[in-house]
């Protein structure tokens, strides 16, 4: 049987609403992918915990409070704690421009802002799954 | 295509063995995509299967099944017990993608390394449960957690491929259902060991009950007679009392009694010789999945799409019977695998 592109979409934090984090997997799921989606107010351990039971290739976060910067390297910490280093991590939402350069630097492949084409995370799901890091 | 996916079968086997959680979520990748070095740990591992009590919840769509999991796994976690879970969610036919969301009722548990949770898209098999999740179920199993916990889509009357995975099926309704009863009793209901009316909290919760009281019992809508004029039949003073319990996830109310149902119904299956009878049912349908996968690895490898194409066209055209075009098509898979064998068969 063919292999299907698993993807955990998970929102860490406080921020209440799940509007963007919906589409997204709503999206990926009609491309085709398997969507393994957690809900609100996930903490890093949760969330790196759930990309290793579930073998995801991709991990994916959606942050609206602003606290991307606090978030993200918890999130990327957790993850490689598991040894989950080889799975992507990809980040939605309101971020500044200025932010984008940092969260690459801790590891983080894409940056997706407000208004984004989901097909281009359909995309770049599909490229970071065939290209793994080194 | 991904470097990390190929793996060595029997060494992963052992790591999960030993308690690695990734070896553990890899395998089960391998198995649901049928690949070689899953099969090759799933023999492996497959002399230290058959420890696990199984249960499966069933029932419809959004009556609560992932809630009461939640809650039922706690319970079993207070009580020292691991527990690993594997909830299945159906595949869009249209994209062949799904969107597996009963984690989000179960976040309770992830901090606990006691429990693992897997989530499981149908990918086309009708039955309620995946093709692997037999294969899913005996990974988890071998790897020593005693209590597996298997949720199937929201299930219709047909959906009753759980009973072939589960020691203890467990059928999860919620109020309101009103006309549903009559397509449960055909299929469900009949694979059912406990049958729970979630969601009590709300009003019309014992109505409910009382509903699936009178058809379990052949009552007015019952399937023992027509009508409900056949009396209940006697019941055998050996047989399993399929109890009808009121739980609230919500609420946390009932849980602990449902717990305890799925517990004597553990020691009833032991006591009367139906845990066998249950392994042997499980065995068959087991020898019979691979009899039917190993069929069709073989049509992929000598029939070519034209030939298929073909033969079908003939039908089609009225050229040739059905039967005819498959007896056709069966004796030429022999000759070729007859003469891949070079002659030896
Ligand atoms: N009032 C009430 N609502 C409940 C209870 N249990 C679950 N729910 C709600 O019912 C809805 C469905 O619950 P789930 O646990 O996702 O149901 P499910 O059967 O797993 O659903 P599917 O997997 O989609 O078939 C959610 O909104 C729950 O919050 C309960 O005991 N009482
Ligand atoms: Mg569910």
């Amino acid at each position: 049987m063919e292999r299907k592109i698993r993807v955990l979409i998970a929102k860490p934090g406080l921020d209440g609403h799940d509007r963007g984090a919906k589409v997204v997997a709503r999206a990926l799921r009609d491309a085709g992918m398997e969507v393994i989606y957690t809900g609100l107010r996930q903490t890093p351990p949760m969330i790196a915990e759930a990309a290793l039971q579930e073998d995801v290739d991709v991990v994916g976060l959606s942050i609206l409070s602003g606290a991307h910067m606090a978030l993200v390297p918890r999130v990327l910490e957790e993850m490689r704690r598991r040894g989950l280093d080889d799975v992507a991590l990809f980040v939605g939402g309101i971020i500044p421009p200025d932010d984008v350069a940092p969260l690459k630097e801790m590891g983080v492949r894409e940056v997706f802002g407000p208004g984004t084409n989901t097909h281009d995370v359909v995309t770049f799901i599909r490229q970071a799954v065939d290209e793994p890091t080194a | 295509m991904n470097q990390r996916r190929n793996l060595d079968g029997a060494r992963l086997a052992q790591e999960a063995r030993q308690g690695n959680r990734r070896a553990l979520a890899r395998l089960l990748s391998l198995v649901e995509n049928g690949a070689p070095a899953g099969l090759i740990a799933l023999s492996e591992l497959f002399p230290y299967t058959g420890q696990a009590h199984i249960i499966g919840i069933t029932g419809s769509p959004g009556a609560g099944k992932s809630s009461l999991l939640n809650r039922l796994a706690h319970a079993f976690r207070q009580s020292g017990t691991r527990v690993a879970i594997v909830a299945v969610d159906p595949t869009s036919p249209f994209s062949g993608g799904a969107l597996l969301g009963d984690r989000l009722r179960m976040r309770t548990l992830i901090n606990d390394d006691g429990i693992f949770i897997r989530s499981m898209a149908s990918r086309g098999h009708p039955g309620g449960i995946a093709r692997a999740t037999h294969d899913a179920v005996m990974l988890l199993d071998a790897v020593g957690y005693p209590v597996i916990l298997v949720e199937t889509v929201g299930a219709g009357q047909a959906q009753v491929d759980v009973a072939r995975v589960a020691h203890t099926v467990v059928l999860v309704e919620a109020p309101g259902m009103g006309d549903d009863i009559q397509a449960l009793k055909a299929g469900l209901m009949e694979i059912a060991d406990i049958i729970v009316v979630n969601k009590a909290d709300r009003p019309d919760a014992r109505q409910t009950m009382r509903m699936l009281q009178s058809v379990r019992h052949g009552g007015p809508s019952g399937h023992h007679g027509p009508g409900g004029d056949a009396p209940a039949p006697p019941a055998d003073a050996d047989a399993w009392e399929v109890p009808i319990l009121l739980t609230s996830a919500l609420e946390e109310r009932g849980i602990a009694e449902l717990q305890a149902a799925i517990l004597a119904h553990r020691q009833y299956l032991s006591a009367s010789g139906q845990w066998a009878a249950r392994l042997a049912q499980h065995a068959r349908a087991e020898v019979e999945l691979w009899l039917r996968r190993h069929f069709e690895a073989l049509q992929t490898a000598h029939l070519p799409p034209e030939r298929w194409e073909s033969a079908v066209d003939a039908v089609a055209a009225r050229q040739a019977a059905p039967a005819a075009v498959a007896q056709n098509l069966l004796e030429e898979l022999l000759a070729s695998i007859c003469h891949r064998r070079r002659g030896e068969c």
